[in-house]
């Protein structure tokens, strides 16, 4: 993950001069900047993720553990605590609620496996086919960030445009013009949602694996293509001996990144589909809103978010040990 | 870091614990809805126009008149219908709120057990003009049974059945179908050469979820009983679903894609003659929008198995419309009163339903002449023998996701093709039914 | 940019680069053009079976869109959000990650662990409580955050800190310590040299974190829908407005999303070969 090097503290330098008004503003007691100057540099940060992210996730643990439906949503504390009710109700898979959990967080992992995959994919070949300089290089490269700088809700909306069954671009092409299928298909019902989100998500998310790439390959030495274009190798070997092994440590980072942002998206299949998503597609953060917002029943809703919230915390974890072992070990 | 940002920095700090700690601010929630100024109000209105902007003018006159009248300013906000429950939700949990707000006319008997909205028992509705001026069916969805209604009827809408006057003469029917056998006959003599006998709104689970209750009313049965348990795969349920979902699947006098409608197409479908009939409440100002003038299509009441539309098996229409609800929290409650008295009296009833092509649930208005067209005379009709509210139970909204989802499930298996049987139907019923909580 | 060597490429390079390209470019624009010829075309039309050549062209939508939303206040809101919580969220990393890179505290791990670890909380846990949260705040101090344009502010501000953090620890780690150690043996105080010295070398790299920062905020629709009125609505919500209880406007909704997205785009791409430069170094350590 980050870097551990662990360095000393700076030594302090001399004292500022307090005839330099400039330098009075960052004028800190030498006490404070012995010990307690890191701290004071992290306390925004730090209060910033207390406010937004911690307390609000205790409060989230805390509902999670009662039965807060529409009844005592004006007073919430007051609601009856349940203990792991929900929690049980959640895990009863042989139950409708919790089978269809169940069903929506395996969706959720097919659909992230199979996202996070072709985003890298598509962002890998991009980057490495663009590495060397060509004629329209650089209007490529605009072009291919240009989804990831639209907003999000343009995006999927002109997707879901295009994917309507009457009249929609996908069916025009496929149908009408190509005659690849027999009769319209649908998109945004039925099976071939799962497909449908698939697209979008990965036209939305990999420009930002392409970036990511396109960045790491600056780093490989020149000095290494050169030496074995010395040894006879072509160009193919050099992206498979040299360029594809420097990515490791940036593809440890991106697909982690890009793990967490699909399996966590709640806003494409949200637009896409509206607030029932077909069970093709019904990713779990779209279940989740149903199970809670939809219906107020924000306690089954919590206890579901935290099982989600442990099962990324034990993949990342594994995820990090694993990737990170393998990097040592060679070297 | 300068003293200014340590100082902001700590008063963050401090506020976040302050509130964190008891609880989350429990009991600190006083004040409430509004800003407790006895001259002024705000006002949550839902989207009823062709747009928000369309909204804001429609009401701001009527705003103005009201501040005439009483000196009150109203602060209007049209909510969008996306955003509605989430904003009501978070006005209920925080009690900051509006003072005054429209409801979707089922929600009632949900938002009546959150205790957010003020209860209209005989005082209270004595002060805005007494229950006796309101339909009995619009009073009917305005919470639960028995206890005292938690909003006031505003704007009332009823299905009704509108069939293409053109394609119906070139088919060589007469007079719009009166019974269900008749309308897939029909139906089926309409269908081809481009064009389908009906068009139904698929993939919008509140349109499924209203016919469904309907179909199930005229076949005997209710999702619920009379103690509010659910009883979704009673046969009536199942044989009532499935007569709905048969236009796609067995009759085939709907488009397949009709599966997929949710964003309203089935009206413009219907509008540019993509369909024959289209059972919709009060689409007159939505089809003139889409080019089709009033004398291109006439209004029939929906079609019920006997014949006759009236009460018991032959209810033809879910009691539809608006509700206005004043926010318990708010700190000018007789304002807030008066403001309802205003909106649900005679004259502002007749502009602001007549604007909206909807129908006044205040009986007084509703016989006004400019209800009197052939469509609003139908839905009027509809409203006044053969409506019945959608339950009233405190778990309508998740009814309505996962019965309607249901619906919508079976209606994109039919469209692709796939067999829908009676029992496909209970066993999806009987899923949703086991969801309920 | 390393390249790999000077001689031309073998044609089964070229074939498959240009194939390859040929089709992502398709992928990437397809979309866009969609957006593009609908916003050109009559509501009528754009309902209508979908053709690629628009048959009656049309401005109209784009001068409809301001009136039928309030686009421009939408539009105004988005803007000063976005850019508020990317200050906030550069400045509040910055001083952060210099921290983890330069100094060895007790506590340090602990930190960069817990902040990291908040990117995979999923946002549907923490929404109602962080809304509780908020209006708990406003009743105890009066400082309005729900509703407010504060509250999105602070919001997204953090949801941009971990992996904002991340890559700048990244970046000034590789900074040469020569650099700033100069700077304070010269009388900057830690300060002055992280001002002076390693915010000026990172350049590029913050630059990168404020443009993630900026797309995090700008598409964000979960909290907005939640937390905003109609005065501080941003576009990420604000655009569905144009599908309405009676009509979507296909054509408006393109049109809205191409104008709103111009300047965003065109900044994005002006800054792009600052992103690169900066990820570089940030990411791959």
């Amino acid at each position: 993950m980050t870097t551990t090097v662990h360095r000393q503290a700076p030594p302090a330098g001399p004292d500022p001069r307090p005839e330099d008004d400039r330098r009075r503003l960052f004028r800190i007691p030498d006490r404070v900047r012995r010990g307690g100057l890191p701290y004071l540099l992290l306390l925004p940060a730090l209060i910033f993720e207390l406010i937004v992210h911690v307390i609000p996730m205790v409060l989230g643990v805390v509902m999670s553990l009662k039965e807060l439906t529409q009844l005592y949503i004006r007073q919430w504390w007051q609601a009856p605590w349940t203990g792991w009710g929900n929690y049980r109700v959640a895990v009863d898979v042989n139950a409708p609620i919790g089978r269809a959990l169940l069903d929506s967080f395996l969706v959720t992992c097919a659909f992230t496996v199979l996202a996070v995959g072709l985003c890298w994919l598509f962002g890998t070949a991009a980057a490495v086919l663009m590495q060397d300089h060509f004629r329209g290089r650089g209007v490529l490269r605009a072009i291919f960030l240009t989804p990831y700088a639209l907003p999000l809700y343009a995006s999927v909306i002109v997707w879901a445009f295009m994917f309507q069954h009457d009249n929609g671009l996908v069916n025009h092409v496929l149908h009408d013009q190509l005659g690849v299928t027999s009769k319209p298909s649908f998109w945004l019902i039925g099976d071939n949602s799962f497909f449908s989100l698939l697209v979008v998500s990965v036209w939305r998310n990999w420009p930002f694996a392409f970036l990511c790439v396109m960045a790491g390959l600056q780093n490989i030495p020149r000095e290494l293509y050169e030496a074995s274009a010395i040894d006879g190798a072509g160009i193919w070997q050099q992206i498979r001996l040299i360029t594809l092994p420097s990515l490791r440590s940036i593809n440890q980072v991106l697909v982690l990144v890009l793990f967490l942002w699909t399996f966590n998206d709640f806003a494409t299949p949200y637009v896409l589909f509206g607030r029932s998503a077909p069970a093709a597609g019904d990713l779990i953060s779209v279940h989740i809103y149903s199970a809670s917002f939809v219906t107020w029943n924000f306690g089954a809703g919590s206890a579901m978010s935290v099982l989600m919230l442990l099962f990324l915390s034990v993949v990342t974890a594994a995820y990090l040990l694993l990737t990170s072992r393998g990097r040592r070990n060679r070297g | 870091m300068s003293v200014r940002v340590r100082t902001a920095i700590g008063a963050v700090f401090g506020a976040t614990l302050l509130a964190a700690l008891p609880g989350c601010g429990g009991g600190t929630s006083t004040g409430g809805g509004g800003d407790g100024h006895p001259k002024t109000l705000t006002y949550w209105a839902s989207n009823q126009g062709a747009s928000l902007e369309d909204d804001k003018a429609k009401l701001t006159p009527e705003l103005q008149a009201f501040e005439k009248q009483t000196g009150i300013k109203v602060k209007l906000e049209v909510v969008p219908w996306t955003d509605l429950l989430n904003r009501i939700l978070g006005a209920a949990s925080s009690g900051q709120g509006p003072d005054v707000l429209n409801i979707g006319n089922t929600w009632s008997a949900s938002l009546q057990t959150t205790g957010a909205l003020l209860p209209f028992d005989d005082k209270n509705f004595a002060k805005v003009g007494g229950r006796d001026r309101f339909q009995d069916s619009a009073l009917a969805s305005t919470g639960a049974p028995g206890k005292a209604p938690t909003a006031v009827p505003l704007y009332s809408l009823a299905y009704g059945l509108y069939y293409n006057k053109k394609l119906f003469a070139d088919a060589g029917i007469t007079k719009p179908p009166a019974t269900w056998d008749e309308l897939v006959q029909d139906g089926k003599r309409l269908t081809g050469g481009g064009h389908y006998g009906l068009a139904v709104e698929g993939g919008n689970v509140s349109e499924n979820i209203h016919h469904a209750f309907v179909f199930a009313k005229q076949h005997g049965a209710d999702f619920f009983d009379a103690a509010g348990k659910p009883t979704f795969t009673s046969q009536g349920a199942v044989d009532g679903v499935k007569q709905y979902v048969d236009f796609i699947a067995r009759d085939k006098i709907a488009a397949p894609g009709n599966a997929e409608y949710a964003q309203n197409e089935s009206v413009a479908d219907f509008a540019n003659g993509k369909a024959a009939m289209l059972l919709w409440q009060a689409a007159g100002a939505n089809l003139q929008k889409h080019g089709m003038k009033p004398d291109q299509y006439g209004v029939a009441p929906v079609p019920v198995q006997s014949g006759t539309p009236g009460p018991g098996n032959n209810i033809d229409t879910m009691v539809a419309g608006i509700n206005i609800a004043v926010f318990k929290n708010s700190g000018n409650l007789d304002g807030a009163l008066k403001f309802v008295q205003f909106m649900t009296g005679d004259a502002e009833q007749k502009k602001l339903n007549g604007e909206y092509g909807s129908i006044p649930p205040v009986k007084t208005a509703s016989q006004d002449p400019a209800f009197n067209t052939p469509e609003l005379t139908v839905l009027r009709n509809a409203i006044a023998t053969s409506a019945a509210p959608l339950p009233q139970v405190p778990k309508e909204s998740q009814f309505e996701e996962l019965v309607g989802g249901a619906v919508k499930d079976l209606l994109a298996d039919a469209a692709a093709g796939r067999p829908v049987t009676t029992q496909s139907v209970q066993a999806r019923l009987a899923k949703a039914q086991q969801q309920m909580q | 940019m390393a390249e790999r060597s000077p001689t031309a490429p073998p044609p089964s390079f070229v074939w498959t680069r240009r194939i390859v390209l040929t089709l992502l470019t398709v992928f990437a624009l397809l979309p866009v053009y969609v957006m593009l010829s609908s916003s050109l075309k009559p509501l009528r039309d754009v309902s209508g079976a979908f053709r690629w050549i628009p048959e009656h062209v049309t401005f109209r939508p784009y001068a409809d869109i301001w009136r039928t939303i309030p686009l421009g206040r939408y539009f105004e809101n988005s803007i000063i959000v976005a850019s508020a919580a990317t200050g906030l969220s550069v400045v509040v990393a910055v001083f952060a990650a210099y921290a983890v890179s330069r100094y060895r505290f007790r506590g340090r791990r602990v930190f960069t662990v817990t902040v990291l670890s908040t990117q995979m909380f999923p946002g549907i846990l923490f929404l109602l409580p962080l809304f509780l949260l908020y209006v708990g705040i406003g009743n105890a101090t009066g400082i309005a955050l729900y509703g407010s344009r504060a509250g999105l502010i602070l919001t997204y501000l953090t949801f941009s800190l971990p992996f904002s953090i991340w890559m700048l620890v990244g970046y000034f780690d590789a900074i040469p310590r020569g650099l700033d150690e100069a700077a304070l043996v010269d009388g900057c105080g830690p300060l002055g040299a992280l001002f002076r010295v390693i915010v000026p070398a990172s350049l590029p790299g913050i630059v990168a974190v404020a443009i993630y920062a900026f797309m995090t905020a700008w598409s964000e629709v979960l909290f907005a829908s939640v937390m905003t009125n109609d005065t501080t609505r941003t576009l990420a919500v604000g655009l569905r407005a144009y599908a309405t209880e009676t009509d979507v406007y296909w054509n408006q909704v393109m049109a809205a999303s191409l104008v709103v997205s111009v300047p965003v785009v065109a900044g994005f791409l002006l800054l792009q070969r600052y992103l690169v430069a900066g990820l570089t170094a940030g990411a791959v350590k």
